[in-house]
């Protein structure tokens, strides 16, 4: 039905997109059209294929398979210069400018005016045609102006008159209110109806429905890297999207003894594991967060990228600091004010970037799992090797490490053998808390079994865990309970019998909690 | 290991080219000078390998040679101070400089070579204010000092200072291989992020490597003084620095902090002074010294990379 013979080709047109890296398919046969002066927009949960989708567009990924046509004509976008070239233009989540340079240097930059040709000076010249498209998008600063002295706002503006001068005709823009404030937001929809009236497209990403209400002609919902649905402007609604981004079968994956759930009589009464009282992260925070983690439970951590639950996360583990509130765990009030606070009271924390803030990648396995537990391992100031190499082993056979011996480089291991070992270094500590972020992003399906199965045993053990995750399904599947957070705030509690995708998606996404 | 067992083979193959040169080279009286060398700037490689195994460098190492060693001179001479007085304040004199050092990259935040590059100057130019630019010498005087801190050769005949580098290096083995705090100090190197995620206090241990660095400076000022029995404020500890940093390097601590060890420190040292004296040996003009020592770092620097990328491929990154 796409190519009925009287209607004009799209402006842009993708067919049967494809894409997968090593264990994901991230795409399956995509479609997505465009009309001249449309504004589309694509939602989906967290994964769902949108951003790879718009950087294949933008020419920053091929795809695997599939066809991009132009105006009706296929063409090859193999590089970001040649997307540009056909007028499609990425603005990027983390903005792509010099902030050392002027506005007007950042809007010509690699492709200045010369003067004088191999002199290779830059043609004055830039700066009225710099204020005549920064005057185009209401931009009110010279262009002399260095970037680093504009605000996020003004830069994302920078950005877009930078696009708009390379004569793009199809704007993607990934999340581009993200950082903005309120003010900056309207200023931003008040342009893309301007550019709209020129005829330019926008590709509009973004997790907040109330915007896309806002500004979407038509909704396009990727779920698991394929369409999942249409919405034409008169069917918009937060309930049909949500309803589209979810709306799948829940694999029976999770198997949850029911038994070894924390029984419900003394589940009310003991004295939490922890609780977070008046929590203040940001100064715009409106209402302070406050939640509990009782023993033997798993708590889940929803919401969307950005909603502030990594924040949570690190300032319970005391890299982040607090502004107000306070933490007790077990009943007593802790002081988080280093990660080493946090440990020493029985806190911590597998981070969400596991490489960079969870282990020392060029050293041995062994080394990883003491790092934490050297205070333990401590003899008169000297490492007891014996001891850590039995630690090491211990932990090995228990999370079944696959690795020939732990003398290896931590780094040559799988994404779930490195988690384990992140899991490893902090078990061996017997800790109260155990705090996971996004615990099996790149980690393939078996060792995720395991991992879910080590959860159990260790709240069994009468352990508490609060787990942070974006894929739903293991939200619903592993916890007993979930919050959800969207943009800083904690919106609601979910108990067990009210979970479901659609009640998260709704809460995540700024809806009302419907109970 | 690999790494170390090729730097080994290195010395092996340089010391036997050097046997071959000439009588002179064999001869006991040359090995007894190459010790001493090695023994004497293995003293500073072993501060700065600590330092930069942790992730830092340390370019105020020369000038904090000269400022120590023109202290070390006017207390004992001018002052009149009794040595048991003057080399302990020498000694607190490096340690505090170091904590100053370590408290401006960490807690101020300021880049170790920027911190470390202003104290070359700040040091350099404090000795000379002192001594009034004047050489400042021991004479004929403190011969019981100088014999038991370099002229010695009462330990097996070997070289004094080689002595003490030796005691220094099994001290260091124990410090950086076998202790927590030589453990937080390659966590450090290799990811600071995850140090601090697993509790590490990573300010106090990068403190502490700055300390170490400038301590060691301070005590080999004192035996270098001993050995020149006097010190020029305007260019005593010259490049001394760049010395150190090309011992640890050489010997296979990587700058991207985390790697090395004691005995990579000590044949990278070894490596530095038998190259010039084999180049001697062999007839090459002395001037050419320096660049025969920067062409081995490169080619060291290039094998590195090779077998760094050769890792990579196997999937370390």
């Amino acid at each position: 039905m796409s190519s009925a013979p009287a209607a004009p080709p799209p402006l842009l047109h993708a067919v049967g997109i494809s894409k997968s890296f090593p264990g994901v398919h991230a795409l399956a046969d995509v479609q997505l059209r465009l009309a001249a002066g449309e504004v589309l927009c694509v939602v989906g949960e967290n994964g769902a294929g949108k951003s790879t989708l718009m950087k294949i567009l933008a020419g920053v990924q091929t795809a695997d398979a599939g066809e991009i046509r132009i105006d009706g004509q296929k063409v090859a976008i193999d590089g970001v210069d040649r997307a540009q070239r056909l007028g499609i233009t990425l603005i990027h989540q983390e903005l792509n400018l010099a902030p050392n340079l002027d506005v007007a240097a950042n809007l010509f930059l690699g492709r200045e005016p010369r003067w004088g040709g191999s002199l290779g000076l830059i043609d004055p010249r830039i700066y009225p045609d710099a204020e005549a498209c920064m005057r185009r998008l209401g931009l009110e600063c010279s262009p002399r102006t260095p970037v680093a002295r504009l605000s996020i706002g003004q830069r994302q503006l920078v950005e877009i008159a930078r696009a708009l001068s390379l004569r793009s005709r199809v704007l993607i823009m990934d999340e581009p209110t993200s950082s903005l404030t309120r003010r900056e937001t309207e200023r931003l929809f008040e342009v893309i109806r301007d550019l709209k009236r020129d005829g330019v497209s926008i590709l509009y990403i973004s997790h907040r429905l109330a915007e896309v209400r806002q500004v979407a002609d038509r909704v396009t919902v990727l779920r698991d890297g394929r369409n999942a649905g249409e919405l034409a402007a008169g069917e918009i609604s937060h309930s049909s999207i949500v309803r589209l981004m979810v709306g799948r079968e829940l694999k029976q994956f999770f198997h949850r003894p029911a038994e070894a759930a924390a029984p419900p009589g003394t589940a009310g009464t003991a004295v939490p594991v922890l609780a977070a009282n008046g929590l203040r992260l940001t100064s715009t925070q409106r209402r302070p967060i406050q939640f509990e983690v009782r023993r033997g439970e798993v708590v889940g951590l929803a919401g969307l990228m950005g909603a502030g639950r990594t924040e949570l996360a690190e300032a319970l583990f005391g890299v982040r600091p607090l502004l107000a509130g306070e933490v007790r765990l077990d009943g007593r009030a802790v002081r988080l004010r280093s990660p080493s606070d946090a440990i020493k009271a029985g806190i911590v924390l597998a981070p969400e970037d596991r490489r960079g803030q969870g282990l020392l990648l060029t050293q041995t396995i062994r080394r990883n799992i003491g790092l934490a537990s050297l205070d333990r391992l401590n003899l008169l100031g000297l490492v007891a090797r014996t001891r850590e190499r039995e630690l090491a082993q211990r932990m090995r056979r228990r999370l079944n490490i696959r690795t020939p011996n732990v003398e290896k480089p931590a780094g040559l291991l799988s994404g779930g053998n490195q988690q384990k070992v992140v899991l490893a270094k902090w078990l061996a500590r017997s800790p109260r808390l155990l705090i996971l972020d996004e615990p099996t992003r790149g980690v393939d399906v078996g060792a995720k079994a395991e991992i879910y199965r080590l959860l159990r045993e260790l709240t069994a053990e009468g352990m508490g865990v609060l787990m942070v995750s974006s894929d739903l399904e293991e939200i619903l599947g592993v916890s007993d309970r979930v919050l959800v957070m969207h943009q800083g705030e904690l919106v609601g509690e979910l108990p067990r019998e009210r979970m479901s995708e659609q009640a998260v998606m709704q809460l995540a996404t700024g809806g009302e909690d419907v109970p | 290991m690999k790494k170390l067992l090729g730097l080994a083979l290195f010395l092996l193959g340089l010391y036997c080219l050097l046997l071959l040169s000439d009588a002179n080279a064999r001869s006991p009286a040359n090995h007894f000078n190459l010790g001493r060398r090695i023994g004497l700037y293995g003293i500073l490689t072993l501060g700065a390998g600590c330092l930069i195994i942790s992730g830092g460098i340390d370019l105020s190492i020369g000038s904090v040679v000269g400022l120590c060693a023109t202290v070390t001179a006017m207390l004992l001479v001018d002052h009149r101070w009794s040595p048991w007085a003057a080399i302990p304040a020498v000694l607190a004199l490096g340690v505090a400089i170091g904590l100053v050092n370590g408290l401006l990259v960490t807690k101020l935040g300021v880049q170790a070579f920027v911190v470390t590059l202003c104290g070359l100057f700040i040091f350099r130019g404090a000795a000379r204010w002192l001594a009034n630019d004047s050489v400042k010498g021991l004479g004929g005087r403190f011969g019981a000092l100088k014999y038991a801190l370099y002229e010695s050769k009462d330990v097996l005949g070997l070289p004094m200072s080689l002595v003490i580098f030796l005691v220094l290096a099994a001290l260091f083995t124990v410090f950086l291989h076998l202790s927590v705090y030589g453990r937080y100090l390659y966590a450090i190197g290799g990811n600071e992020q995850a140090a601090r995620y697993a509790g590490v206090a990573t300010d106090r241990y990068k403190i502490l490597a700055y300390v170490l660095s400038s301590g060691l400076a301070a005590f080999f000022a004192v035996l270098f003084l001993m050995e020149q029995n006097s010190v020029q404020p305007t260019n005593t500890g010259n490049f001394f620095e760049l010395y150190a940093i090309a011992g640890a390097v050489l010997g296979g601590c990587s700058l991207r902090g985390g790697e090395g060890n004691v005995l990579g420190m000590l044949i990278g040292t070894a490596i530095l002074w038998i190259l010039p004296n084999l180049t001697r040996m062999w007839g090459v003009p002395s001037q050419l010294e320096y660049t025969v020592i920067g062409g081995a770092l490169l080619l060291g620097a290039l094998l590195d990379e090779r077998l760094r990328r050769r890792g990579e491929r196997r999937g370390v990154h």
